[in-house]
């Protein structure tokens, strides 16, 4: 890679060691994938819960934040993804004292390094959502996928230390959708139906998540027939990147480079068009443990829910009685508005219990259903459906009036599909 | 079959020789493994109950959210962690989490990997140098 005095500098050891190791990951990962040199970001967003960091991850952090702050600080504004607690709902959960504590070590470290501890998978809903065509560091997939898609930023999927290298140099290596070469459409879907609840949407980024295949593939969608929502794009664009890899899509007429569909269609090229419909969304909620006839509880989460949809889940408990635990996963910037507007309340009064700043998948959820005897769980998050049939859970993909329904019929699932 | 050899566009991490253990599935850390056992825990995932312990993977495709690139360092400092992953096509975060863990890696063939490496067969990978490979030895 070509390098600038100043990145030669940082390799040289000359902004103290831990931006030398930064800049030498950053070379590394991109030698691999075949940057040319770096581009300057403006904003770095870090996955890092404590499950995936484990004892070593916590230890390798802990260990930079002996420098001089000059020398350790990020020079960027560096955010973060969920956590692996709610520190005040942790014992409901039976979460582990080992598993606070190590939240907590985590949690000092980062701030050591200057890094925001926003907690959060929805920044573009709720913090600084970058604009078209700035150059950005983003760590959750489904935060990458939204904000190349649908505010037309440049991010690559960075994982935790390659977000945390992005805050400490202020640049990231210039390959994948930094380039506007990579981000010509690849295939084409055409619906004849569009989705109409969040799970639909998931079902239906699910779905071209599996034709997609990997990380180069950008499908361009058409047939759409109204402007979606952002919380539809959302799980839409949530379940695309975790079923898929998918880090972007356009829709014609509705996402900033695809005015017309010919936009993101490169010159000369000839795609594959697939055919999507309301039975393939049908099937694709069907495949989710179709033999399950109860549920031992109900999840809202991945991604975490905006004010809208925790407005939607409060309207649905009102005046309900939740007899199965109903757990509904915010961020620490939307759940305040929750309490001042009498929503956690509502949910609460239910019933239902309000977590912040986690994630259900990012907070040890095998070691939650073994203390707590959880094994079948309801979602309206095609996401976490993907995600936590590996963590021993057998998942089942409804929508949210379909959950909160299970939920007040003691986990009992009345209608699967929708008439 | 012994004695194929199989290039790769690119390599990561150290040379080592192990069993293979082949699907044509993806990987993704956090999806598909119980790192405490060192299984395949996903169940629709074809190497389910699996032990990966000190394999070779070889696999299609990098899959899933941005945990591997933190899983693979924490993996490594338990030791219950694979050989090598080799795989068709990979995404950013397997080369990131790589390149913390120091993990060894290639992707990139002429020709579907998954097909060419028969489950079980002792190979070596070879990250390093001009041409990175594969080899049935």
């Amino acid at each position: 890679m070509k390098l600038s005095d100043e990145e030669q500098a940082m390799r040289g050891g000359e902004f103290g060691p831990l931006r030398q190791w930064a800049v030498e990951h950053q070379i590394k990962v991109g030698t691999y994938l075949g940057a040319a040199d770096f581009v300057p970001v403006t904003q770095a967003h870090i996955m890092a819960d404590t499950e995936s960091l484990g004892r070593a991850g916590v230890e390798w952090l802990e260990h930079w934040t002996a420098l001089p702050p000059a020398q350790r600080r990020v020079r960027i504004p560096t955010i973060t993804d969920p956590r692996g607690t709610d520190f005040a709902h942790a014992q409901k959960l039976k979460q582990q004292s080992w598993m606070l504590e190590l939240e907590r070590r985590a949690i000092a470290a980062f701030e050591a390094l200057g890094v925001l501890m926003t907690d959060t998978c929805i920044n573009y809903q709720t913090i600084m959502p970058p604009v078209r065509g700035e150059h950005v560091a983003y760590g959750d997939t489904g935060v990458v996928i939204y904000c190349n898609s649908v505010c037309g930023a440049r991010s690559n999927f960075e994982g935790g230390p390659s977000a945390l290298s992005a805050g400490l140099t202020g640049r990231t290596p210039r390959y994948g959708y930094h380039l506007d070469a990579q981000r010509h459409a690849t295939f084409v879907i055409e619906l004849s139906s569009t989705p109409r609840e969040l799970s639909d949407w998931g079902a239906l980024g699910g779905l071209v998540g599996r034709l997609a295949g990997d990380y180069s593939q950008v499908p361009a969608l058409v047939g759409i027939d109204r402007v979606p929502g952002p919380d539809e794009l959302k799980h839409f664009g949530a379940a695309l990147a975790s079923f898929g890899s998918v880090a972007l899509f356009h829709i014609a007429g509705v996402t900033p480079e695809a005015v017309q569909l010919a936009d993101v269609i490169a010159e000369g090229s000839a795609l594959t068009t697939h055919a999507i419909g309301e039975a393939d969304l049908r099937a694709f909620q069907a495949r989710y443990a179709s033999d399950v006839g109860a549920v031992d509880l109900v999840v809202f989460s991945a991604p975490q829910l905006s004010l809208m949809e925790m407005r939607t889940l409060a309207g649905l408990l009102d005046g309900r009685n939740a007899e199965i635990p109903l757990l509904a996963i915010t961020s620490p910037q939307v759940k305040p508005d929750c309490d001042r507007l009498g929503l956690t309340a509502q949910i609460e009064a239910a019933g239902g219990t309000v977590l912040s700043g986690m994630c259900f998948y990012q907070s040890y959820a095998r070691e939650m259903a073994e203390a707590n005897g959880w094994h079948r769980l309801a979602t309206n998050s095609a996401k976490l459906v993907n995600i936590i049939g590996g963590y021993g859970y057998r998942p089942v993909l409804l929508s949210m009036a379909q959950c909160v329904e299970a939920a007040c019929a003691g986990g009992k699932l009345i209608a699967r599909t929708r008439s | 079959m012994s004695g194929e050899i199989f290039y790769a566009a690119a390599g990561m991490g150290r040379k080592v020789r192990a069993r293979a253990l082949v699907a044509s599935d993806g990987f993704s850390a956090r999806y598909d493994l119980d790192r405490v056992r060192g299984v395949f825990s996903r169940p629709e995932h074809k190497l389910a109950g699996q032990s990966y312990q000190d394999r070779v993977l070889v696999l299609d495709a990098a899959k899933g959210g941005v945990a591997t690139a933190w899983m693979l360092h924490e993996m490594k400092a338990r030791g219950v962690m694979p050989a090598a992953l080799v795989l068709n096509r990979v995404n950013p975060i397997m080369v990131q989490g790589a390149a913390l863990a120091d993990f060894t890696m290639l992707s990139g063939f002429d020709c579907d990997i998954t097909k060419a490496i028969a489950d079980g067969v002792e190979v070596e990978v070879e990250p390093g140098g001009e041409r990175p490979f594969i080899r049935t030895v």
